[in-house]
């Protein structure tokens, strides 16, 4: 049936798998570079081509379109300054108050924008690889935002791209407060295999009066993610363990199925 | 002493494409999510290619296949290194093992084996990660994902064989054609005679 000659060659590939599987987590992270990097070619002409129908689009519209497009977009720029001196005058006025209450500042968000270059090829895991790495000043566990809310954090940095561990995936376990008014703090964690946008937020306490359509936020313990950052709203909830905990299920605001740019938080 | 032997140069340009055809399969199952976005499931290439290498090539190919395609795999998931490639391999040599016994070039059986291979390496790749002490997301929604597998896996394989039987004709060395005349059996006629 099997030549005996023939089991040296698998025998030696069950040995590198058990060597891969047992190497130390730094090692295993340059060998993920290296194989990494092979893709790199085949990931920068994917996103060239991708811009091939926006670009070709772009010469078959009439300059009269371009012209009014142009002219919306200026009065959207001009709308947005004034809302930014606001939020100037808003912001000096609050650290004013901040400091006669003795009250400790908070530090400004700085984002840096990525794009998401591909999605984890397996069913089980909820990741995707964004075009920053460490060059660009990317570490560990920062969070990744969407202008509507939290999408996740940054599990491993490469040179040119890293990984981000979305909601949703059993790693990225968040710290959520429920608000209006705020109150109740859980941990927000999984959701099932196919619907990425509703999950858990468990061990609310039991008497947690919660409704459909409350704001869920970042609640900022834990350490990983600052306070604040909109994350969903209440879908419904139900009481578990003989009504000692309450378990609600939050509707995400971002889609996390169709991610195309993303920014990294430097708190 | 060799305790192996070496591929031949035609074994090995069928090698190259095989392995350039799974680089290619892992880098679309990361950069295309057409499937996921419609089905719910990515499906996975890998177990199909591996039935093709397993009954048409050498136990070279089955093993780079899953080694190569199981890093490659890997590094682009979040899987830990090195955990897709037993149950390739183990399916890989299950197949190889009982070629001979199989009608290869029946579409049927490369259907059944395709579906059967794509239903055994997620399966055993779970179980790894589980034994591992990882932690996948799993549910009953996993159920469906794992028949999208199945099914995507049965339907691709026999195009995969007709795909590498027409690489092999275009890039191989065409076969020797077999003529009706032969010198030694040439009856020679001679007046002298």
């Amino acid at each position: 049936m099997f030549k005996q000659k023939n089991y040296f060659v698998p025998g030696l590939a069950v040995l590198v798998a058990v060597l891969l599987l047992s190497l130390p987590s730094g090692s295993a992270m340059r060998i993920r570079w290296v194989v990494g990097s092979w893709f790199l070619p085949l990931f920068g002409f994917a996103s060239a081509s991708q811009h091939i129908p926006a670009d070709l689009a772009d010469i078959a519209l009439p300059r009269r379109e371009l012209l009014r497009e142009i002219h919306s977009l200026r009065q959207q720029n001009d709308q947005l300054k004034i809302r930014a001196f606001q939020a100037d005058a808003l912001e000096q006025e609050n650290g004013q108050l901040r400091a006669l209450l003795h009250w400790q500042s908070q530090a400004p968000w700085h984002l840096k924008a990525a794009t998401v270059v591909m999605r984890d090829p397996a069913n089980w895991w909820r990741t995707v690889q964004i075009d920053l790495g460490s060059r660009d000043g990317l570490r560990e566990n920062l969070p990744v935002l969407t202008p509507d809310g939290l999408a996740g954090r940054i599990s491993w940095v490469g040179m040119n791209s890293s990984q981000v561990l979305l909601l949703g995936d059993p790693n990225c376990r968040v710290s959520a407060q429920v608000m209006d008014p705020p109150g109740d703090v859980g941990i927000l964690g999984v959701g099932g295999p196919l619907d990425s946008s509703l999950l858990d937020l468990n061990y609310l306490p039991g008497d947690a009066g919660l409704k459909p359509g409350q704001n869920v936020v970042t609640s900022g313990l834990g350490g990983v993610f600052p306070r604040g950052i909109p994350i969903g709203k209440i879908a419904d909830s139900q009481t578990l363990e003989y009504g000692l905990t309450t378990q609600a299920r939050v509707k995400l605001n971002v889609d996390l199925g169709a991610l195309d740019h993303v920014f990294v938080l430097f708190p | 002493m060799f305790l192996f032997s070496f591929p031949d140069a035609m074994n090995l340009t069928q090698t190259t494409i095989l392995l350039a055809f799974a680089f290619l399969a892992v880098f679309a199952e990361s950069a295309l999510s057409g499937f996921r976005t419609f089905l719910g499931a990515q499906p996975d290439l890998l177990p199909a290619l591996m039935v093709y290498a397993a009954l048409c090539l050498d136990i070279w190919t089955v093993t780079a296949l899953a080694v190569l395609g199981g890093v490659g795999f890997d590094t682009l998931s979040a899987n830990p290194l090195g955990a897709s490639i037993l149950p390739l391999l183990l399916v890989g040599i299950l197949i190889f093992a009982r070629r001979d016994l199989i009608l290869r070039s029946l579409p049927f059986a490369q259907c059944v084996l395709g579906g059967a291979a794509s239903a055994i390496v997620p399966v055993l790749t779970l179980v790894l990660l589980l034994n591992e002490g990882s932690q996948p997301l799993l549910g009953w929604g996993s159920l469906w994902q794992w028949l999208v597998m199945i099914v995507v896996g049965a339907a691709v394989t026999p195009g995969l064989f007709v795909f590498f039987e027409w690489c092999n004709q275009a890039l191989g060395y065409p076969p020797a054609k077999e003529f009706s005349f032969r010198p030694d059996r040439e009856i020679l006629r001679d007046r002298n005679k």
